[in-house]
This record gives C-alpha cells, structure tokens and sequence, in this order.
C-alpha cells in the first residue's frame, strides 16, 4: 500500500459527514429474535429481584412462554409470507428474513424449547439436603470440592442463571443463519458462543472435567473466532463492504465502481479466496468439522448432559444455517473454487467420524463422534448446490436435532452413584432391566444409522440424492460407505442394551418428571413422523429453500 | 355375450372363497354348492359357445377387459379375457369333466370329514384353470399357471397326515416351480422385445424379433410346459402326485392341468412357428416322454401309477404334435380333448375299483373283478378301447393323425418321429391290455385290507377292518354315472370331431392349418398303426392273460427293475441335482466362511485398528488441538488457492 492511499484513507474520514440516516427497524419481523432477548434481559433481572424460591419456577416459566412466543412469531411470520413473497432484508441490510431464516429459526426454537425442558428436570438426583437439585452446580464460581461449594450445596442454591443464559445463546443462534452481513455474522456468533462456554462449566457433577471442557472450548472457540474475523477483514478488503449481496456483486463483477481507498486491494482474488478459507474455517468448527473437530468429544462429554444435548442441535443448525447463506448467497460465483474443496472436508469428516466412533467407550464421547461423522452428511448435502440440497439440508437439520436432544435427554436417566453412567460397559442388558428406555434409545440409534422409517433414513437420503443430481456421485459413496462404519456403533449399542446380561451393579434408571419425558416423547415423535411421512416436511423445506439477496 | 367371460371364473372362485371361508357350518351343503357352481360354469360356457356357433369363423374370439391390474408407464397388465375357439375347447372340456368329477366326488369323498374343503380346493382349481385358458395376456395366463399349481399342491397332500402325500405335494410343487420360472424368464423376455404380453401384439409381431430370441422365449415356454404337463426331464412329480384323491388324480393329473403345457405352446404357435430351433426341442421332450411313460406304464404294478405313466406318454404325443407346428396343433388339440374323455374315465374306474377294493391300489391283487364290478368294467372297457386307439373310437381318431403328422414331418426327422409314434401306440397297447387283464380278468387274487400301522393312512370309503376280505361292489350312481358320460365322449367324440374334419376347422383360424403329407399314404400309417396295436395286445395276452400273474412281483428284467423306478429318475435327480446341490453349497458355505467372512472380518479389524490409532491423536491437549485446526485451516487455504490455479 502506497502512501497516497494512505492518504486517501484520512482524506476520506477527514470530510466533513454528511446527515446520519435514521436506522429503519422492522421490528414485527425481528420479533423472533426480539421476545428471546428480552425475555433474556428479564431473566437477569429476575436473578436479581427475585428471591431465591422463587427463582426456579419463575425462570422455566419465562424461558418456556418466550421460546413459545418467539415460535409463534415465526410460524406467525413464514403465514404472512415472508418465507416466500415478501422475503426482505430488513434491520439496514443486517438481517435476512426469508425461507431459509424462518425455518431454522422454527428449528432452533422448537429444539430449544425441548432443551430447555431437559435444562429443568430436577428429579433424577436423589434431593440434597431437602432440596432438589438439576444438573447444574450450586454456585458455578465456588472452587470443586471446597467448603463454600459444601455451603452452597448444603444452603440448596442451584445455578438458575442458565436459563437467561440460554435464552442469549438462544438469540445468537437466531440471528446467525438471518445474519445478512459479515459483522453480524461475526457478533451473532460471539452472542451464542459465549453463554455455550459458560454453560459448559457448569455441571453439578465431575465439575473439574466440566470447567476443563469450558476452558477447552473456549480457548479453541476464540482462536477460531480470530481466523473467522481476519477473514471478515480481507473481505472487506475484497469488496469494501461486509454485506453478503455487495460482495456478491463483486464477486459476480457487477460492480463498476471501485472504492478509491481500497483501489489497491480490491477485486483482488488473493483477498477472496484466502478470506473466504478462513470465514469457512470459522463455520466449520462450529459445525465440528475434521480437522476442526477436536474440541467436540471433550466438550460433549464434560459439559452437563442437558447442555450437550441442546449445544449438538441447536448449535449445528444454526451454524451450518450461516454457512448456507454464506455459500449460496455470498459466493455462488465462486463455486468452482469452494466445492472441491470442501468435498475434502466432507469426505474426511464422513469417514473420520465414523471410524473413530468405534473404539469409544463413552455414550456421550460416542454421541459426539457421532455428531461430526452426521455434519459430514450434512456437507454433502451443502455441497450440492442446488435448491434441492437447501432443502435436503433443511430437513436434515430438522431431523437431526430432534433426535440429538431425545438421545442425551436419555443418556440423563442412566445413572449410578456417580451420576450419569456414561461409560457403555454399564449399558450392558440395559434392556432386560428398562425395555421402554431401551426401546426408545434403540429408535434414536436407528434414526442416528439411518435405517429406513426413522427420520435419519428420509434426512439423509434427502441429501445423498440431492449430492448426486448435483454431481457429486463420490460423495454419495462415500457417504454410504460411512453410515455402513457407524451404523455398527449404532447397533453394537443396540446389542449392548439387548443381548447382553445386565450387570449385578450395573446403572438404574431415573424416573424422570414430565419435563424430560416430554423432551423424549417429542424426540421418538419427530423421528417416526418424519421416517414415516417425511412428504409434507420436506415440501415445506423445500418452499422454504430460497435465500432472499 | 361377451360380458359372461368372467362369470366363467367368478363361479367357481365364488365357490372357492365361501367353502374355504365358511367354516364348519357348511359341512353339510359345502359339496353341493361346489358342484352346482361348477355346473354353473359349465351352462355358461356351453351359451358362450353357442353364441360362438352362430358366427362366422373369423368373428368367433371375443373379448372382455376387467380392469387395469398394474397401471404403470410403460408397463401395462390389464385383467382380460380372449375367449376363441382354442380357449372355448379349453372351457367345455374344463367344466364340462369337471362338473362330472365334482358329482363323482359327492360319493367318493363321502366319508371324509374334511370334505368341504376338498371342494372348496377343487373350485379354486376350476377358478385357476379357468382363468389360465381365457387369458388374453402371458402375465394373466401367469398368474392362472400359479393359481392351479396351488391347487395341485393342496389336493395332492390332500391327505396331509400321510407324510408320502405330503411329500408328493412338495415334490410337485418344487419340480414345477422350475417349470415355472421358465414362463417367467419368457414373460420377461417378451416384455423386453416386444414391450407388452398381451397375446395380440406379442402373437402378430413375433415374425419381427430375431430368431434367437424367438429361439430363447420357446425354449422358457417349453421348460415352462414340461414342468406343468411332466415331460421329460421336469416328469418325477407326476407319479407321486397319484398319492392325491383318485377324482384329484382323474380331473387335474390327467384331464386338464396337464395339459396346460399343450396348451401353452399352441397357444404361441406364433413364436415356435417362427423359432426352428425351439420347435425341434419341443418335438424331441415329446418324443422322449411319449416313449418314456409308456415304458414306465408297462412296468407299474399299481393301478394309479400305470396310469400316470400313460399319462405322461399321451402328453407326450400332444407335445410332439404341437412341436410340428401347424400340421400338428390342431390334431394335439383333438388329441388333448379326447384323452380328456378317456383318461378321466379310466381315472375314475379306477377310483370305483380302489372303492369295492378297500383302496388296494395293487393290481397284482386284484382279478376277475369283471362280474363284480359291471358298469365299471364296461365303462373301463370302453376307455381302454379309446386308449389304445381301437379303429372308430376317439383314440384312435386322434392318435391316428398324430402319427400321419409325424411322418409328414418329411426327411429322416419324420421317419424317426413315425416310428416312434407307431412304437408308442405298440407299447400303449399292451401296458393298457396289461392294466386290463389284471384288473378284470383271471382268478381272483385278493387279499386281506391292509393294517392301517403299516400303511400310513386309508383312503375314506375303508369300512373293511384290517385284515378281512375285500367285498368288491359297484360303486354308488354318483361314481358310475360321470363315468359312463364319460364313457360316451371316449366312444363318439374322436368320430365327432373327425366327421368332415369339423374339429380342425374349429379351430384352424386360431392355430392355422396346413395338411401334411405323409411319405406314404394315410391308409398306409393307419394299417400300420393297427397292426401293431394289435401286436402289442397280442403280447399283453400272451403274457398275462394266458399265465398265472403272481401276486408277488418277480424280479423281472434289468428294464424292468429300472421301469419299476420310473426308469430312475429320482435316482438321477437325487445324485445329480441334491447330491449336486449339497456340494454347491457346502462349497458356497466355506467360500463365505472363509473368504467373504474373511474380508468382512478383516475390514471391521482394519477399521477398528484404524479407529484406535486415529483416536490417539484425541489426546486432550488443547494446545494439539489448536495445532490441528491451525495446520488445517493452512491446508484448507491452500487448496482454496491451488484450485483457482489448477
């Protein structure tokens, strides 16, 4: 960069401005993600005004009606049309309300809402002291196994400030697959991820490994955060704005004019590329894609179970809602540049995923590789490229996370003196002893495998035909060959549970309150109806499968 | 008029569904509603060919269309009926013999319990049958096909508490699930080269697809029709099926089922007319089983299985004259009609003899039953007469001009054919005169009725204890009344159908015909035929009519010994086929244990192998981690930049 442009660079802040313009904000269609923040506001505020008792009932109460609210606005919103005709940009260009937005956003809300039923059970643990107690620890901030923590266990505190900070991650999920530019983009991931590291920490059992997994994730999360804003900033440099449509255009050459203090770097496709790799690289670690994948098993596994549960669904819809818009809208122009090589990365997170799998010996380690061989699946579908991928890809997620909240929820109700038994050797004959419990892990596994009637057979057959009419024909065997290595995960499990002799010591199961029996009854629900009748789910993925520019 | 075709059917499957699913209460009635629906069957073919008679030759077919079966582009099956001259002969002689066999049933099956449900079967045959022969596509005719080897299946092991029925009925059935898969692959075949199977496209445009497939569709039709009509080498399953009720043995393994076979190669006398090749094939298993049964039939002492093995030799006959193409489909027809006479006839005699005999099926312990037994010895008589092809009886109309077809062949091909026509109409002869004498004539040879421990079960009827003499008696008017109808048809209807050859002109615009011309002149074959005829009597005579027959078999000659194995065909199928097919997979077994095991084994050890060392790379160092995702965000950077410069 020569001097002049640096001058130019002053010269043009130095003018004098011109009138600020008025930000238009059309807050009906923001309302989804309006309720869920303020119904986050309230829910510190009740931390701070309402008493102890109190506190519990009070937050479930408003973290149930603003996920339901924020749900109807949604469903209130795609009616009106806004999924389809009168698709816009609204909020100054920051935010997208159409299709694809609005039926993530039902995803994500309704997944929630099942999460945060999860997040409130309180009947698993035997009750200490009198009081009954969830997942979470007393007071996150006491030291594991000090006396103030043996305090606030015994004084019967429990970490109610979850649910406000689920409703913020919540908000951030919202807005990042509506997210319309890059800045957005980039704040709506700080929104969500940040509550994520705490929340992880927070687990009322095997806390080391809990605050070990938080700082784990959190550590690695900035580090990504920083490849994801360095890409922002040689985007900008590439287009001289962070909005998807301007650098689209770019990208397209439609845009004549050329901003005469970026004259140097602009259009210049060193830029592009190398920012677009990093903004993707960003995406797919929070998608948990090989070789960003690491930090998903440890954090799987320590965080609390409910935790995980919703973090695996919500978390992967809107992340790979965000990279959709970004392949589809941003960078269609360059997709002879993205989508070999994010063949690669499909290919190796398919297989990768899956062939780990197989050694583990934790449910919940297990669940997570699981997770990284599904967002594989879940790439080729992305990969397509096609409207017909949107959708697949669409109805996936729908299906996905279902299943994935159900799956933990049950993983909460195996349980020993130690807490949950996560370790698979205690889930041997699991089925002589609790055949209902069994039988509806049994269906998550099978939905997990893909085996036709679950949703996991429609889902993934959704995506492996819309990769191969979009040409990618190795993918599809690739793909298939890696749901034949994690289909015998799934079923050892399922052998496991069945065909085993139960051991004399071996894990009971809790009878848990209608909260997470609603969570898993909505998950078997959701799996057998979209296995069975998967049509009118995916038209409606399919009517909502058009990005709005 | 042409609304009536499915009525045909609907009768009897309407008999079918109520007696199968009417349960106990129709015990009473069940036999009755049977026949009377049969009966049914038989008045409206007989107004359907009356109409038929009113028009000229060429507008005689008539069609009926039911409805769609399977509606998919490019692959249509209708549920229709073609109702010509072909399948009007199928019809009367189906319900016709049928009938008659229902009302001998009444008597016959009197005593057994279950006997309700043995019409309820014989109706479901009726029904199968039917709709096998007005058919107007391959996939109806298919499911026809299926439809009476079910019903054979289920009469056969009619008596299932006898395990040798039981295994007969699976025997049948396996043996013809080959010939079954035969009309499958033909059906396909079909499908592919002419794109539909409705007789109409499929017949008319055969002359465009090439010989070799022509070829390969006649050869499937022929496996098809040798395991339906028991020709060689699909013929095994016949004997053992006599183990089914005698009216069972005289309606579906001698009248009509089996000769379905016959039915199907003339009815694609279009396809084989155009396939050399595969009407020489259809010519040779005719030729083989035509000697084959008869040889077999020379050797059976029991009274049932004699018969089966001429069966299979007059099927034989019928094979060969539909493999010489349009000299010889109508007079296999013919042929086809008048066996049905008969050879039902003699079924049901024989039925009537096992009755007063306390179902002794051994004729070396019968004898001398003439006086006991009159209306049957006459109406046996009268078919034996037919049988062997005695001049102005319909054997002998038919079998006759079999022969002069089989000459008119030309070349050596119609010299081996005549001569082993004329042999076999020698060897009928004295296997028929043989059954004859040791029924009816010479001393008697009774023996006590057998003790039902050794013998695993009895037919009903049995009131004889174990071990008392037989009282033979004629049997009551409902068994000797159909066979003396039938007596009349074996008599009258070859002279019928010859009078001013009005039976080929029946059916000449259906199966074409041309006259064949014979090396020498017909007068020449008949008396040739009636020499030996008389020739193979004489012999039957001489060795059984003029001697003591034993009632201990002799050891008899090495063909002899062989015959009474029926020439050891399941000796063969036994080493060759289960023998064979053990090895095959017991070789099958170790390839997949070893190699198939081996490689799935092996992959699931690689994979696992794979597993444990890619999960070390998991060590739980954030710090690794970070290098992970660094070096592949640098290689994710790379590729982006290397694809641009590819």
């Amino acid at each position: 960069m020569s001097t002049t442009d640096f001058h130019s660079l002053w010269t043009a802040a130095a003018e004098p401005l011109g009138e600020i313009p008025t930000p238009e904000i059309e807050y009906v269609q923001l309302a989804p993600v309006l309720i869920v923040v303020g119904a986050a506001v309230l829910g510190v505020l009740v931390e701070a005004v309402v008493p102890r008792r109190a506190r519990y009932h009070t937050q479930l109460f408003l973290s149930g009606v603003a996920l339901a609210c924020a749900f109807a606005a949604v469903v209130g919103l795609a009616l009106s049309g806004h999924a389809t005709t009168k698709a816009q940009i609204s909020a100054m260009g920051a935010i997208a309300v159409d299709g694809p937005a609005l039926f993530l956003q039902g995803t994500i809300l309704l997944t929630s809402l099942v999460a945060v039923f999860t997040f409130a059970e309180r009947r698993l643990d035997p009750a200490h002291h009198g009081h009954r107690v969830d997942s979470f620890a007393a007071e996150a901030a006491a030291v594991p196994g000090s006396d103030h923590e043996k305090a606030a266990v015994k004084a019967g505190f429990t970490t109610t400030e979850v649910f406000p900070l689920v409703l913020f991650a919540i908000t951030g999920m919202l807005v990042f697959p509506a997210a319309n530019d890059l800045l957005t983009l980039f704040i709506a991931l700080e929104v969500f991820s940040l509550p994520l590291y705490l929340l992880c920490a927070v687990a009322r059992r095997k806390r080391m490994m809990s605050q070990e997994a938080a700082v784990k994730y959190f550590l690695l999360g900035a580090f990504a955060s920083a490849f994801l804003l360095f890409g922002i900033a040689l985007l900008y440099g590439y287009a001289g704005s962070v909005s998807y449509a301007r650098i689209a255009d770019v990208v397209d050459g439609a845009v004549g004019t050329v901003d005469p203090a970026l004259a140097a770097t602009m259009s210049n496709d060193v830029l592009l590329l190398i920012g677009f790799a990093m903004v993707l690289m960003g995406l797919l670690f929070k998608v948990g894609a090989v070789p960003f994948h690491m930090w998903t098993p440890d954090v799987y596994q320590g965080a609390p179970t409910p935790v995980t549960g919703f973090m695996a669904a919500a978390t992967k819809v809107a992340a790979f809602g965000a990279m959709l818009r970004l392949l589809y809208v941003v960078l269609p122009g360059l997709r002879w540049d993205w989508r070999p090589v994010m063949w690669g990365v499909a290919i190796v997170t398919m297989l990768a995923g899956a062939i780990v799998a197989i050694t583990q010996t934790d449910i919940k380690r297990l669940l997570a590789y699981s997770s990284i061989a599904h967002a594989g699946f879940i790439l080729a579908g992305v990969i397509a490229a096609t409207p017909d991928g949107v959708s697949s890809t669409l109805f996936y997620l729908a299906a996905y996370s279902f299943v994935t909240v159900g799956a933990f929820a049950v993983v909460t109700l195996v349980r020993d003196a130690g807490g949950e038994a996560t370790h698979l050797s205690k889930w041997a004959g699991l089925g002589r002893r609790s055949p209902l419990v069994a039988a509806v892990f049994a269906v998550f596994l099978l939905a997990f495998a893909g085996i036709p009637l679950t949703s996991g057979f429609s889902g993934k057959f959704a995506v492996f035909k819309a990769a191969a009419e979009g040409g990618a024909g190795v993918l599809v065997v690739v793909g298939v060959i890696a749901s034949a290595i994690a289909a015998f995960f799934y079923i050892r499990v399922i052998v496991l549970m069945f065909f085993s002799e139960p051991h004399p010591e071996g894990p009971t199961v809790a009878v848990p309150s209608p909260l997470t029996t609603t969570a898993i009854g909505v998950g078997v629900a959701v799996t057998l109806v979209l296995g069975l009748a998967p049509q009118y789910f995916l038209d409606l993925a399919g009517q909502a499968g058009v990005f709005v520019r | 008029m042409e609304n009536l075709i499915a009525l045909l059917v609907a009768a009897p499957l309407l008999g079918a569904a109520v007696l199968l699913c009417g349960g106990r209460r129709l015990d009473k009635a069940g036999h009755w509603l049977g026949t009377l629906l049969a009966a049914a069957s038989f008045v409206v073919g007989v107004v359907l060919f009356a109409d038929m008679l009113g028009k000229g030759p060429e507008e005689r077919a008539v069609h009926q269309r039911l409805f769609s079966w399977v509606p998919v582009e490019g692959f249509q099956a209708d549920v229709a009926f073609q109702l010509d001259q072909l399948s009007m002969t199928f019809v009367l002689l189906i319900t016709g013999v049928g009938t008659l066999i229902h009302v001998y049933s009444i008597g016959y099956m009197e005593h057994d319990e279950r006997r309700r449900r043995f019409f309820g079967y014989l109706n479901l045959f009726l029904a199968a049958m039917l709709l096998l022969v007005i058919a107007d596509n391959y996939l109806l005719l298919y499911f026809g096909w299926e439809g009476v080897g079910l019903a054979s299946y289920l009469l056969i092991g009619f008596w299932q508490h006898k395990p040798s029925a039981a295994t007969a009925a699976k025997k049948a059935f396996l043996v013809n699930r080959v010939g079954d898969i035969g009309l499958s692959v033909a059906i396909m075949l079909m499908f592919t080269t002419f794109g539909t199977f409705a007789f109409g496209p499929v017949l008319g445009s055969a002359g465009e697809a090439s010989e070799g497939m022509l070829t390969a569709i006649g050869l499937m039709l022929l496996l098809a029709a040798c395991g339906k009509s028991a020709q060689v080498p699909l013929q095994s399953w016949l004997g053992d099926a006599m183990e089914g009720p005698t009216p069972v043995s005289a309606l579906i393994h001698a009248a009509t089922m089996v000769t379905a076979g016959v039915y199907l190669i003339t009815r694609s006398g279009a396809i084989f007319n155009a396939a050399p090749d595969a009407q020489l094939a259809v010519v040779v298993v005719g030729a083989v089983t035509l000697l084959f049964g008869a040889i077999v039939g020379c050797a059976k002492d029991d009274i049932k299985k004699a018969l089966a093995g001429s069966t299979m030799s007059q099927i034989g006959y019928m094979i060969l004259a539909a493999g010489l193409g349009p000299i010889g489909y109508a007079f296999a027809i013919m042929h086809l009609v008048t066996h049905g006479f008969f050879k039902a006839g003699l079924f049901l005699g024989a039925g009537s003899v096992m009755h007063g005999m306390n179902d002794e099926v051994d004729m070396r312990k019968y004898g001398g039953l003439r006086t006991y037994m009159p209306v049957t010895f006459v109406t046996f008589g009268l078919g034996y007469l037919a049988i062997i092809g005695f001049p102005g009886l319909s054997g002998f109309w038919s079998k006759d001009k079999i022969i002069e077809a089989a000459f008119a062949k030309g070349g050596t091909e119609g010299w081996i054919l005549g001569a082993v026509t004329l042999l076999g109409a020698g060897i009928t002869a004295y296997y028929m005169t043989r059954v004859m004498i040791m029924t009816f004539f010479g001393e008697k040879r009774w023996q006590p009725a057998p003790d039902p421990d050794t013998t695993a079960g009895v037919e009903p009827g049995v009131e004889a204890a174990p071990g008392e003499m037989p009282h033979p008696h004629e049997s009551p008017k409902s068994m000797t009344v159909p066979m003396i109808l039938l007596a009349f048809g074996s008599v009258f209807a070859g002279g019928l159908f010859s009078l001013n050859s009005a039976f080929v002109h029946w059916l000449e615009p259906v199966t074409d015909f041309q006259h064949g011309h014979p090396p020498v002149s017909a007068a020449v074959v008949t008396t040739a035929t009636v020499v030996v005829l008389l020739i193979g009597v004489g012999i039957a005579y001489a060795q059984y009519g003029r001697r003591p027959v034993p009632v201990v078999a002799p050891r008899g000659s090495l063909l002899t010994r062989a015959a009474r194995r029926d020439l050891l065909q399941d000796d063969f199928n036994h080493v060759v086929l289960v023998r064979g097919g053990e090895h095959l997979t017991r070789s099958l077994v170790y390839v997949d244990h070893s190699l198939v095991d081996g490689v799935v084994n092996g992959t699931a050890a690689a994979m696992g192998g794979l597993s444990g060392r890619m999960r070390k790379l998991q060590n739980g160092f954030a710090r690794s981690y970070a290098v992970s995702m660094f070096g592949g965000a640098a290689v994710l950077i790379a590729a982006t930049l290397l694809m641009r410069a590819v």
